[in-house]
């Protein structure tokens, strides 16, 4: 890791103010991805600045039609809290799906959702359920958040604080994780919401992050259940291609998990 | 019997340290001054080395030194060598590129160092290397063994023409063309055996620490052979003479083979304590186990297998390539022929078999043994074919290797191998049984009203273990002998230690080796301390590896043991007045036999010690030492079973159960057996389903990290079902076999051919990834 | 450079680190804590799992500033002086370890599952549960058996007290 100085903020304040002063700064909230990117001199942060510990960033709660996570609130709080699990079963059961035990106690949402891993979790659900990202600047609806590969709506020094997620009738997540990194290899989010419509979206399969798929849409708004997708077809091209997964078998497993999903929504 | 002798589930003595946290690896080691090194290494698959320019890096803060290949050469430290020589069909002996520790002139692996920054810490050796400018001219790379072999591909060494490192064989040709020509039925299969990554859990590390004023330097390092280690440092690299260098290897975190060879990192840190005088310290990072530990396997292979009218094999013919890496690493040339070619008449009567192995070198991380080394492709090889020639010929895979069962011993194979002892129907029918194998149709039917795909897979394994007879070895090629040695001290208060040539990294030598003391002498494990793992302790020894450590390195320890009860009876009978004939151990006393008359083996040592009333002519102590050559290979052998179910929609694989039978002959303790099978059983399902060690085109790793490289977790693993059963081997007097290597023998061909089974399609490669099932189930 | 002050092993410590040191540093090279250790850069192994606030982290993946005020244990601190913890037991008894050197890791995590689940442990929950910790001894089996043996004997204990 390069040389780099780390402060802990106490605000969300604090940390915009400390990241206005230094030259190349770095928020740092769980750390589960920034440090392994650091650790392998991919990234130089002059400064890390720590959210982790600002007490107005974590929790989770439901009022309404709404769930509220705050962003560095960890994924095992997530997985765990009755709220989530009350509100929306799919979202705390794809936070315990995230990484591994160890990570899921230090990962947090904010910074799954600042990083933008075209195969992490978190993005899969936050595009499936319409949430709305919110920033110590603005709130940003997720349809226009998420833009390509590790790349988002997100200003320099912007911090996300909050993320508000309609709660739907109904939701399901199935993963097929990649057989070593164990992020989705094909995630995919199906959420119902309680005015009918339908919102699918796909983590780890596509050439340009999380992505929306119309036709599944479509097709599950048509009819709520998983052989409405038998019919649905998926094209290949714009789907990633690794050693793990050709584009095509992307495809399938985009179809084959809509289904699971769809059945785990009920 | 006893509580804690041959045969009993001892929990191990070396436990308690590592439960605690009180291991000592290398990395956990400090010494006084210790600088630290980091490794500058190519990013290109195969560059010349223009120049390098370590200026600014000098001029950084808490930079040492920055150290090139070139001085390497100037200070004429020796070239990396092959200790196994090869010679072609036509008689010419193998093509040996020269192998810097580093590279002066020429890179031909990514990974592979050409210089080193020595630093006062770690980042800031890390920091500074950056700062080192090495000017590079790329060349053009090949990776893929058939690429490398074609006319007009980049070739590697001016020494191998055509990056043909030999062209070897072996068995009768004209009878094997022969028995083709009369066969009734001949099955054909194409196979490649993918090449792994090793990662041992415990990253390699090497401190070096050199005294000026004595010219001695210690070398601490994650080797599982420190007197090896030491021989080829001192005799072929010139670091120093064997009895100016200590190496010492402390607990170490797994080995797998990756740890038997002798590393550029090592040789570079003890030259370069010297020029810095203090001493050097490397630790690898996961990174760079995946660039320079030497890999496994790494096989293509053409077979073809003969049978006659009643389902008997007549011949068999097989043409292998194997790529070696960029360059021959210490024991990679056996590997692929002695080790892989001998074993190739597997658990079967065949009357000819015929074999040629082509060497080949590409632009990668070099090759040598890993967890079986040979023996797991040759299994691999003969279980893919029984169970494809019962496909074909329509026959239960099951009967059908019943049919070609060996049963008659010793067995002499057309492949040098002489089988001393087995009983392959013993063991195939303890995994049927375990597995309720006749009970399998109903249960796939089952599966299949359910959406799933059912299969089941048998392998039956036979290998060579016990490595090895010097002298065999040696008309072979091997450079060194494979022999083992021991010394057994009793204490003068009764209490023993034994030094032992064997590296216990994981197998329990502390326990186990107490075992066979603690029955022969009946006093308590707590009683004995095994010494290893360093050259000033142990006069010498070959180190663990091919399943050795019991079946040689013990033996080693039982003939020292002998002698010591053989002294030590004169010393009793001499005090007891008795004849030494008369004289039985039972208990941890020597008694006269028939009598109430005994004297506790501390009186025994103690009257050694004290030499005050010993035999006339006499010499004082009680301490004895032996070297034990094997007169032959020891065959562990075992059916594994494997039932599992494919889910069409993915093309992942999940296992319903496992089951293993093994012969390994006598066991010292079983639990301590079990555990070595399940690791090997999970190295072998890691290969058969996850593991790939992957190049581009140009010779770029795919897979550098746990990130991209599938190593098995608990959750991609069953629990295993195991039983044993029993042919002791007749080559050693313990009748031991070895258990190390089994599981990573014969588990993969298991695997694959229940998943082949379930699917319904034969062509299956490893590692069978789901998208690789998958998109065989959907092939047209 | 920065102090970082924590406590270890119940025992407060203060450590003068250059901001980049991971926790995982700080305990091996500044504590001489060497039992935690390093097996990968991906945060993938588990061999340096160690408890933060009586939770399982990857020290690896943890600046030491992070940990500043928290109280870490690792496997050097788990013992009761001469008497086992039981996880610790059961990895001996159950020959759930080899060459020792993700044991750890191990260890750490799997008090932390027992923690988490209490009694409601089988073998599929435990192999799911160890996704974070690599060994390339054991193929596990011994390693699950120990886990759930553990969480009997934990059980057992916690009632006794």
């Amino acid at each position: 890791m390069y040389q780099t100085t780390y402060h802990r903020a106490s605000s969300v304040d604090e940390a915009a103010s400390l990241f206005g002063k230094s030259s190349e700064a770095k928020f740092l909230a769980g750390g589960q991805t920034l440090l392994p990117v650091m650790k392998q001199r991919l990234a130089g942060p002059s400064d890390v600045i720590d959210l982790g510990k600002i007490k107005d960033m974590i929790g989770v709660e439901a009022s309404g039609d709404t769930l509220t996570i705050k962003a560095a609130t960890p994924h095992y709080d997530v997985a765990t809290s009755d709220a989530a699990k009350k509100a929306i079963p799919a979202l705390a059961y794809l936070a315990s799906l995230i990484g591994d035990p160890a990570v899921r106690y230090r990962g947090t949402i904010g910074g799954s959702l600042a990083n933008n891993d075209p195969a992490a979790d978190y993005p899969a659900a936050t595009l499936a359920l319409g949430a709305t990202i919110k920033t110590n600047k603005r709130s940003i609806a997720a349809d226009d958040y998420f833009q390509g590969l590790f790349s988002t709506a997100l200003e320099d020094g912007e911090i996300i604080t909050a993320v508000s997620f309609p709660i739907p009738a109904k939701a399901g997540y199935a993963k097929f994780p990649h057989p070593a990194s164990r992020f989705a290899l094909t995630g995919v989010f199906v959420a119902k919401t309680k005015s009918g419509d339908v919102r699918v979206a796909v983590t780890g399969a596509s050439q340009s992050g999380v992505m929306r798929v119309a036709a599944l849409e479509a097709a599950l708004k048509a009819s709520w259940a998983a052989s409405a997708v038998d019919s649905v077809s998926i094209p290949a091209s714009g789907l990633l291609s690794d050693i793990h997964g050709s584009s095509d078998y992307r495809a399938n497993l985009i179809k084959v998990m809509a289904q699971r999903a769809v059945a785990a929504a009920g | 019997m006893g509580v804690e002798g041959i045969g009993a589930r001892v929990v191990r003595k070396e436990d308690k340290r590592f439960i605690t946290g009180k291991g000592r690896y290398v990395d956990d080691i400090k010494l006084l001054g210790m600088t630290h090194a980091h490794f500058i290494r190519s990013p290109h698959a195969h560059a010349k080395v223009k120049g390098i320019d370590s200026s600014a890096a000098l001029k950084m803060p808490g930079v040492v030194a920055v150290l090139t290949g070139q001085q390497l050469v100037d200070d004429k430290v020796g070239n990396l060598i092959c200790g196994w020589a090869i010679t072609s069909k036509d008689g010419s002996p193998m093509k040996m590129g020269a192998w810097p520790a580093m590279a002066p002139e020429t890179v031909r692996f990514v990974g592979q160092a050409v210089a080193v920054v020595i630093a006062d810490s770690k980042n800031l050796a890390r920091d500074a290397a950056e700062a080192v400018v090495v000017d590079y001219e790329e060349l053009p790379a090949v990776a893929d063994v058939h690429a490398a072999i074609k006319a007009g591909a980049p070739q590697l060494h001016p020494e191998a023409p055509g990056n043909q490192v030999y062209d070897w064989v072996i068995g009768d040709e004209g009878a094997t063309d022969a028995a083709f020509a009369k066969a009734a039925n001949v099955v054909k299969l194409d196979v490649t055996n993918n090449r792994l990554a090793p990662n041992a859990m415990e990253p390699r590390a090497a401190i070096a620490d050199y005294d000026a004023a004595e010219e001695h330097f210690t070398l601490y390092t994650t080797s599982q052979n420190p007197h090896v280690a030491r021989l080829v440092l001192s005799a072929f690299y010139n670091i120093a003479p064997e009895h100016k260098l200590r190496v010492i290897a402390p607990d170490v975190g797994g080995g797998f083979g990756s740890k038997i060879f002798i590393y550029p990192e090592e040789m570079v840190a003890l030259w370069a304590s010297k020029k810095v005088g203090r001493p050097v310290k490397w630790t690898g990072d996961r990174t760079e186990a995946f660039l320079t530990d030497a890999h496994g396997r790494d096989h293509v292979t053409h077979a073809e297998m003969a049978f006659d009218a009643n389902n008997k094999i007549i011949g068999l013919k097989v043409k292998t390539y194997a790529n070696f890496g960029a360059y021959m690493s210490l024991f990679s040339s056996s590997v692929p022929t002695y080790l892989y070619a001998t074993l190739l008449s597997g658990q079967y009567n065949i009357p000819a078999i015929h074999a040629e192995v082509i060497g080949v070198y590409t632009n990668t991380t070099p090759v040598d043994a890993y967890r079986g080394a040979g023996r797991p492709e040759a299994s691999y090889l003969i279980e893919r074919l029984m169970e494809t020639a019962a496909r074909q010929l329509k026959v239960d895979p099951a009967q059908l290797r019943r049919t070609n069962f060996i049963t008659q011993f010793p067995h002499q194979t057309p492949v040098i191998m002489a089988y001393d002892t087995g009983d392959f129907n013993a063991s195939l029918d303890a995994a049927m049984k375990a597995i309720d194998y006749a009970g399998f149709a109903a249960r796939k039917a089952q599966a299949k009203s359910e959406g799933k795909l059912r299969g089941i897979g048998v392998s039956c394994y036979i290998e060579a273990c016990g490595i090895a007879p010097s002298k065999a070895v040696g008309s072979l090629g091997a450079g060194v002998g494979l022999w083992e040695s021991a010394e057994v001290r009793v204490n003068p208060v009764g209490t023993i230690e034994v030094l032992t040539g064997s590296h216990s990294h994981g197998q329990g030598h502390e326990t186990v080796f107490a075992q066979l003391i603690s029955d022969r002498l009946g006093i308590p494990i707590s009683q004995v301390s095994i010494v290893h793992g360093d050259t000033d302790k142990v006069q010498f020894g070959m180190g663990t590896y091919g399943s050795r450590s019991a079946a040689v390195g013990l033996t080693a320890i039982l003939k020292a043991v002998e002698k010591v009860e053989s002294k030590a009876k004169k010393i009793a009978a001499h005090q007891l007045e008795a004849s030494e004939a008369d004289i039985v151990i039972e208990n941890g006393e020597f008694k006269v036999t028939g009598t109430d008359k005994a004297i506790a083996l501390p009186m025994v040592a103690l009257a050694a010690y004290t030499a005050h009333n010993l035999p006339d002519g006499m010499e004082p102590g009680l301490k004895e030492s032996a070297f034990y050559d094997p007169s032959n290979f020891t065959f562990p052998a075992g059916t594994y079973i494997c039932e599992l179910e494919v889910d069409p929609g993915t093309g992942k694989t999940s296992f319903v159960n496992f089951v293993a039978a093994d012969d390994f002959g006598r066991l010292i303790n079983p639990m301590i057996v079990e555990g070595q099978v399940h690791g090997g059983l999970v190295q072998g399902i890691g290969q058969a389903l996850l593991e790939h060690a992957i190049y581009d085109a140009n010779g770029q790793p795919v897979t550098a990290s746990f990130m991209d490289y599938a190593m098995p977790r608990a959750d991609d693993v069953p629990s295993f079902n195991l039983s044993h059963t029993t042919t002791l081997c007749p080559g050693n007097p313990l009748g031991i076999k070895g258990c190390g290597e089994a599981g990573a023998i014969g588990a993969s061909a298991a695997v694959i051919n229940a998943i082949t089974d379930a699917i319904g399609k034969n062509n299956l490669e490893m590692p069978a990834t789901p998208d690789r099932v998958w998109r065989t189930i959907h092939a047209a | 450079m920065s102090t970082v002050k924590l406590t270890v092993n119940g025992k407060a410590v203060a450590v003068d680190v250059e901001d980049r040191t991971l926790l995982v540093h700080l305990l091996r090279d500044h504590l001489n804590l060497t039992g935690t250790h390093v097996g990968c850069d991906t945060s993938q192994c588990g061999a340096c799992v160690v408890h933060m606030d009586g939770r399982a982290v990857k020290s690896c993946t943890m600046l030491a500033g992070q940990a500043d005020g928290a109280n870490v244990t690792t496997i050097e601190g788990i013992a009761k002086g001469d008497e086992l913890h039981p996880m610790q037991a059961a990895f001996r008894d159950n020959h759930g370890l080899q060459c020792g050197y993700c044991t750890p890791g191990m260890i750490m995590s799997a008090i932390d599952i027992v923690h988490r689940h209490g009694g409601q442990l089988d073998e599929a929950t435990v192999r799911q549960e160890l996704e974070g910790n690599i060994c390339r001894c054991t193929g596990y089996h011994n390693i699950v058996k120990a886990v759930l043996d553990a969480a009997g004997r934990m059980k057992v204990s916690q009632a006794a007290e």
